[in-house]
């Protein structure tokens, strides 16, 4: 990763902003005129990362394209909560067409600006897990084969949030939602199913991919930055804790996101051309309960006949650590 | 209601950002609200320095120096003197040492001193005139800063010093590896430019007569006679005082005091002492304390400095008897409740010279002929909230009185006497001072500190300075004492690192400019908490909503 | 200059003077040439400053027209059957959206069984998806309707079907004479989209309308699609006007003695049988009406030329006086009868018109004109019921063979 050399101002570069710092050096985010292209008034429920994160995302790529980007949601909560008609959260020129072909309306806006000659203006394509990872995988997939000038983002909340909590194939092992209830001899999502998207789009060898969380903003703008530089396919996943489908605290979003990656459970990476090159070390190392525990999703995990699961979630991060070297023992 | 010419984008396509038109703040049971808290230093401070204010200052480098040292001398006129003799229990009180080790507030003080003598930089003008006038009875740390906030809030004050040079303990009883003379000196000539004046050699001998020639008094004439115990001795043993050691070494008269020192105590003045007796080139130093290492009063940097250059500790162990340069120890050991008993068992130790550490007293005799001041424990009984001693117009301030006997606690102290004093003479009645919210260590969000240790103060290597009176600890250059003001946490007290409005999910926070910190848009906020939980510095309370 | 030309090249040699800027590609029969030609035209620089994109299903295709279509471009595709379905939500979407795309269907029939061979089944069940349904007789309609479609669509917001029967006008050679790409460029506007995604003007576009407004915006959309009609029958004119021939409109009106079409023509007398028609079928029925004409046979044939919007007035006006009428089906509501013959019957209802629906060609089976000239004469008889299937085999479908039972089993 390129890291730019920041003196040492209180905070580190975990925090948003900073007054020491100069304005060059400040994120996206800390800038008082910051675009805001998800503004206030949205009906995201109390703290959503996913209303938040779109915000980092798109406000970054709206810099990073000299406010010339245009955008192509897939149906589901960012969608529904944005714009209810007559209102918009939304600054940019946004779309929404489909659930499932939020990709291929991108490549349609792409290929149309380039006939027209119109290559400054940036597209960038957004859903969530369900329209990327489920239903919208076979656009999403086609415009990374055809390697297509989109930056498609996954916000990755790992459920059908929006129709209630049900399972998606991002929906992680034990975990309760609507179709996969607490009940049984196997309570909760069944271990051994789902996908990894990242690794999917990294076998497609598209220009760029990478993971990221609402954990740490100045990651996540320098991965948007990166893609934004970057002509031709492009794909970033975002985790983003949802309160409602995860039984958490409003408060706890960031907080949870934090756990998911200090713990090893979300590997926070970036590859190009299909080879990893990059991992971001754990800071400081969490058990994977301190992600668990406060999810009501998981509290099957912290009662009677739980200890099996758990004991698979922590083989499920040891795993990771170790995949991903996310401790840095290897190099 | 509609017609053939309606838009056909009617229904399914609307201008941007025009939710703002619903307000999303109806949502909110619970609201966060800025809050400033005292963070743990300033509360831990003796002296009432706003530390983590003038750290702040001190952030932002060299444009912020001399706003730092004044918002550090609004409260001790003495930086440069603290930062080097301080026991900083503001630094023991720190919520840095959770994150790594805490901040060495000590040290950046000790520069902004320094920077400040070398500047030359004045105190605040005093205020207009007053026309009453004050006189402050001894010149330690007490008295200098009842003086010199009696005089800035526009009185004329008279220091009376009975000594020949101004400074009390912080010249006579602290040694100058510790504290430069000349930066004292410095110091006080600072407070003398302020229109203090000072007269030395001039002992009080009479209330009533400083009563009739000053509006008030401010007694704090310190705790400079040596507490005796009695041991048995014979005639040719040397047993000295350690206060009175360390005075006339600084008055220039070096005792001598052999090769082989033994020093009875446990406090910062045994410490001092055994320092001193290497330095005037005693090869062995024992100190001699009846309890054990945890109970011992000295500073714990005192202790290992005492260590570091040689000095030998000998735990649980009372002197029972000197004898020549022969002195019997009898071994303690400690009872359910922490105390020493004798065991009986009896050892020898050969020592030139006994120092007597155990402790100082007052010394009243000003006070020997007025029966409404109430002398107890060997102090002399105040008021706890105005320090009024029994007697109308007299007030009492620093180890004279009740309290921690240390220069931090001396200058709070002074400058509480002085805001006593005014309010006194003005009739007004000092207001207690307010209990304040403290910024503890679970408010905080640690995560968002970057790592970075203390910058520790190079420190003369041992072997150096076991010869001389040079200073041991060498002060932080201007990178550094940034670098350590940084360390700051800002516990309790925004610092506009951004994280609220950076991660409200409902862009619900507007950010006012440098220096304004922020303001939240309650149309919007739904009350997530996110900014609370994510302020690093605890500075946002969520309270219930009431409609 | 009059060429012979299959159907397919025709219609893409007309779709790129159209000038798409965004044409997408999915493969499947029998629209599969048009797609070829337009890729070659693409590389070889005939259709230029166009984006030609092979997507991974039709679902897509659509999507990346949509998207296409926001973006400021003209866009095309084309599909049949399976894939006409596969894209169906985003069909129904393009047209909610008022993006005016315009789509070529190569008719087929629609599985299960699998069929790749021609019927109306596919373009049928889009029938309610908001888009303008044109469907073209010959290949020379089908390809000039792609004009008026580009046109019509573009003035409206609404996107349009270019219908064309597979096979049978797709894969035919025949003669065509071509609009030039000047004439094209004289005769239709600049793409000017109803709404884009400009930067300069950002928009919100696809918002979700809740039951406080979807009604009065589907009323909207409605009032919309009524003036359709005129704007096919204007831009159908001043196509005449342009290249000297028909095409298009909204009802197809024939000579009773010669079946050449004409716009002048009557409407039909209370003596005449009407056949009502659509697609190709139209030539099949000239030629067998013509001769029974000739013999005196009062029968007269009306073609519906836009399904959607369905002009109930033009066709009305059309059957005149006659109150018998006849509809070829090339699809079918299962249970019910043809679905042609459902918007013919709403259209004539309150006329107490006698009306037969003959279901024919369903999969590709050839219409003949014995066939036709057999309806129509038992139709005059009074011996053709409501509902018949032309060529209906006696023997049913063959029973399979021993192995294919026990797959059965």
């Amino acid at each position: 990763m390129t890291t730019v050399h920041i003196p040492f101002l209180q905070t580190g570069t975990l925090a948003v902003g900073g007054r020491l710092l100069d304005d060059a050096e400040r994120s996206v985010q800390s800038h008082a005129d910051r675009p805001s292209s998800l503004t206030k008034g949205h009906r995201a429920c109390q703290g959503c990362a996913e209303a938040l994160a779109a915000r980092w995302v798109m406000d970054t790529a709206v810099e990073a394209s000299d406010g010339k980007l245009v955008v192509a949601n897939a149906t589901g909560c960012l969608e529904v909560f944005s714009t209810l008609y007559p209102e918009s959260a939304w600054k940019p020129p946004w779309i929404h067409s489909l659930f499932a072909n939020a990709a291929a309306v991108a490549t349609g806006i792409a290929a149309s600006l380039h006939a027209q000659g119109r290559d400054d203006v940036r597209v960038l394509a957004q859903g969530g897990d369900g329209g990327t990872v489920d239903i919208g995988l076979a656009a999403v997939s086609g415009m990374f084969e055809r390697n297509d000038d989109v930056l498609y983002v996954c916000y990755d909340n790992q459920g059908y949030m929006n129709t209630g909590v049900q399972r998606s194939s991002a929906t992680p092992a034990a975990a309760r939602t609507a179709t996969t209830p607490a009940v049984g001899r196997s309570p909760g999502q069944a271990f051994g199913q789902g996908k990894s998207m990242v690794k999917i789009a990294m076998a497609h060898e598209i220009p760029y991919v990478a993971s990221a969380t609402p954990a740490d903003l100045r990651d996540l703008e320098h991965k948007v930055r990166t893609a934004m530089s970057i002509r031709g396919a492009r794909y970033l996943h975002v985790l983003v804790p949802c309160p409602v489908g995860w039984g958490s605290a409003s408060s706890q979003s960031i907080a949870l996101a934090r756990a998911a990656v200090q713990s090893g459970i979300f590997p926070v990476v970036e590859a190009r051309a299909g080879e990893l090159t990059d991992v971001q070390r754990i800071r400081e190392r969490a058990d994977v309960e301190e992600y668990l525990r406060p999810q009501a999703r998981f509290a099957h995990l912290f009662k009677p006949g739980g200890e099996d699961a758990l004991a698979r979630w922590r083989a499920l991060a040891d795993a990771n650590i170790r995949r991903y070297d996310l401790l840095g023992e290897r190099s | 209601m509609t017609s053939h010419d309606a838009p056909p984008t009617l229904g399914l396509s609307t201008g941007p950002a025009t939710s703002l038109a619903y307000h999303t703040g109806t949502w909110r049971t619970e609201r966060p609200v800025y809050v400033e808290l005292a963070p743990p230093c300033s509360l831990g401070c003796p002296s009432g320095e706003d530390i983590r204010g003038w750290l702040g200052s001190t952030q932002e480098g060299e444009e912020g120096f001399e706003t730092a040292w004044r918002r550090l001398v609004a409260a001790n006129p003495f930086p440069a003197v603290m930062g080097r003799i301080c026991y900083h229990p503001c630094q023991t009180a720190c919520n840095r040492t959770d994150v790594d080790e805490e901040v060495g507030i000590n040290a950046v003080e000790r520069f902004l001193g320094d920077t400040a003598l070398e500047r030359g930089w004045a105190l605040p003008a005093p205020a207009a005139s007053s026309g009453r006038r004050v006189l402050v009875v001894g010149s330690g740390p007490a008295g200098m800063s009842a003086a010199y906030h009696l005089r800035r809030l526009g009185h004329e004050v008279v220091v009376r010093e009975a000594a020949a040079e101004p400074g009390g303990m912080m010249r006579y009883g602290i040694p100058a590896y510790r504290l430069p003379r000349e930066v004292l000196a410095a110091e006080i000539r600072r407070i003398e430019d302020t229109g203090v004046r000072i007269e030395c050699s001039t002992p009080v001998t009479s209330l009533d007569e400083a009563q009739a020639e000053f509006d008030a008094v401010v007694l704090t004439v310190g705790a400079g006679v040596a507490h005796h115990v009695d041991i048995p001795a014979g005639a040719a043993s040397k047993i000295v005082d350690a206060i009175d050691v360390l005075r006339d070494v600084a008055s220039g008269h070096a005792p001598l005091l052999g090769r082989r020192v033994a020093v009875y105590g446990g406090g910062n003045t045994a410490m001092d002492a055994a320092r001193t007796a290497r330095r005037l080139g005693a090869s062995e130093a024992v100190v001699v304390y009846r309890r054990t290492r945890e109970q011992m009063p000295a500073h714990p940097t005192e202790l290992e400095d005492a260590v570091g250059e040689g000095v030998r500790v000998q735990w649980l162990s009372t002197i029972s008897q000197v004898e020549g340069q022969t002195i019997t120890i009898e071994r303690m050991e400690l009872d359910e409740d922490g105390r020493p008993h004798g065991t009986g068992v009896f050892e020898e130790l050969d020592a030139d010279t006994v120092m007597l550490a155990v402790g100082q007293d007052a010394d009243l005799t000003l006070l020997s002929d007025v029966p409404e001041v109430v002398v107890a424990d060997g102090v002399v009984q105040v008021d706890p909230t105005t320090l009024m001693t029994g007697r109308d117009g007299v007030f009492a301030a620093g180890d004279v009185s009740p309290g921690s006997r240390t220069a931090t606690y001396a200058i709070g102290r002074g400058a509480r006497a002085a805001k006593a004093v005014d309010a006194w003479l003005a009739s007004r009645v000092l207001p207690a001072e307010p209990v304040q919210r403290e910024a503890t260590a679970e408010r905080l969000q640690p995560w968002y500190y970057s790592d970075a240790p203390k910058q520790h103060r190079a420190e003369l290597e041992a072997a150096r300075r076991v010869t001389g009176f040079e200073e041991v600890l060498a002060g932080l250059d201007a990178e550094h004492a940034v670098f350590e003001a940084r360390r700051c946490m800002s516990c309790g007290s925004c610092f506009e690192c951004d994280n609220c409005f950076g991660m409200c999910p409902d862009d619900a926070i507007k950010k006012l400019g440098p220096g304004m910190r922020y303001e939240i848009d309650y149309d919007y906020c739904k009350g997530c908490g996110i900014c609370a939980e994510e302020c690093p510095c605890g500075a946002i309370d969520m309270i219930p909503e009431v409609r | 200059m009059r060429e012979v030309l299959e159907g397919s090249q025709a219609v893409a040699r007309t779709v790129a003077r159209c000038r798409p800027g965004v044409v997408c590609a999915y493969p499947i029969s029998p629209q599969t040439h048009i797609v070829e030609a337009l890729s070659v035209m693409a590389r070889t620089g005939e259709l230029a400053d166009c984006e030609y994109v092979n997507v991974e299903s039709e679902f897509s295709a659509m999507s990346v027209s949509i998207g296409a279509s926001a973006g400021g471009s003209r866009a095309y595709t084309a599909t049949a059957s399976q894939g006409l379905l596969y894209m169906a939500e985003a069909v129904y979407n393009a047209a909610g959206m008022g993006l005016p795309i315009v789509m070529t269907v190569a008719n087929r029939a629609v599985g299960a069984p699998i069929n790749i061979w021609n019927d109306h089944s596919d373009a049928m069940a889009m029938r309610d998806s908001g888009w303008l349904q044109l469907f073209a007789a010959d290949n020379q309609e089908a390809a000039d309707l792609h004009v008026i479609a580009f046109a019509v669509a573009e003035e409206l917001g609404i996107p349009a079907m270019v219908c064309m029967d597979g096979f049978v006008l797709t894969h035919a050679s025949d003669v065509v004479e071509l609009p030039t790409a000047a004439q094209v460029d004289a005769f239709l506007p600049p793409y000017r989209p109803t709404q884009v995604l400009d930067i300069r003007h950002p928009t919100t576009i696809g918002t979700m309308a809740g039951p406080e407004s979807f009604t009065e915006t589907k009323y909207l959309q409605h009032l919309r699609f009524l003036d359709a009609t005129g704007v096919i029958e204007s831009w159908s004119e001043r196509f005449r006007e342009a290249f000297g021939r028909e095409a298009g409109g909204l009802v197809a009106r024939y000579d009773p003695d010669t079946l050449d079409r004409d716009r002048l023509a009557p409407p039909a007398s209370s003596d005449d049988l009407v056949v009502v028609a659509m697609g190709s079928v139209i030539g099949t029925l000239q030629a067998a009406l013509a001769p029974m004409r000739a013999a005196g046979i009062p029968v007269r044939l009306v073609g519906v030329s836009s399904f959607r919007p369905f002009p109930g007035d033009a066709l009305r006006e059309a059957v005149g006086a006659s109150r018998h009428v006849m509809v070829i089906d090339r699809a079918l509501e299962l249970g019910s009868g043809g679905v042609l013959t459902g918007c013919v019957g709403r259209a004539l209802a309150g006329t107490r018109s006698r009306l037969h629906s003959v279901v024919a060609g369903l999969g590709g089976r050839p219409i003949l004109e014995a066939s036709l000239q057999e309806a129509v004469r038992m139709a005059l008889d009074g011996e053709l019921g409501r509902l018949e299937f032309l060529d209906l085999r006696e023997g049913g479908v063959p029973t399979p063979t021993a192995g294919a039972t026990e797959v059965a089993r």
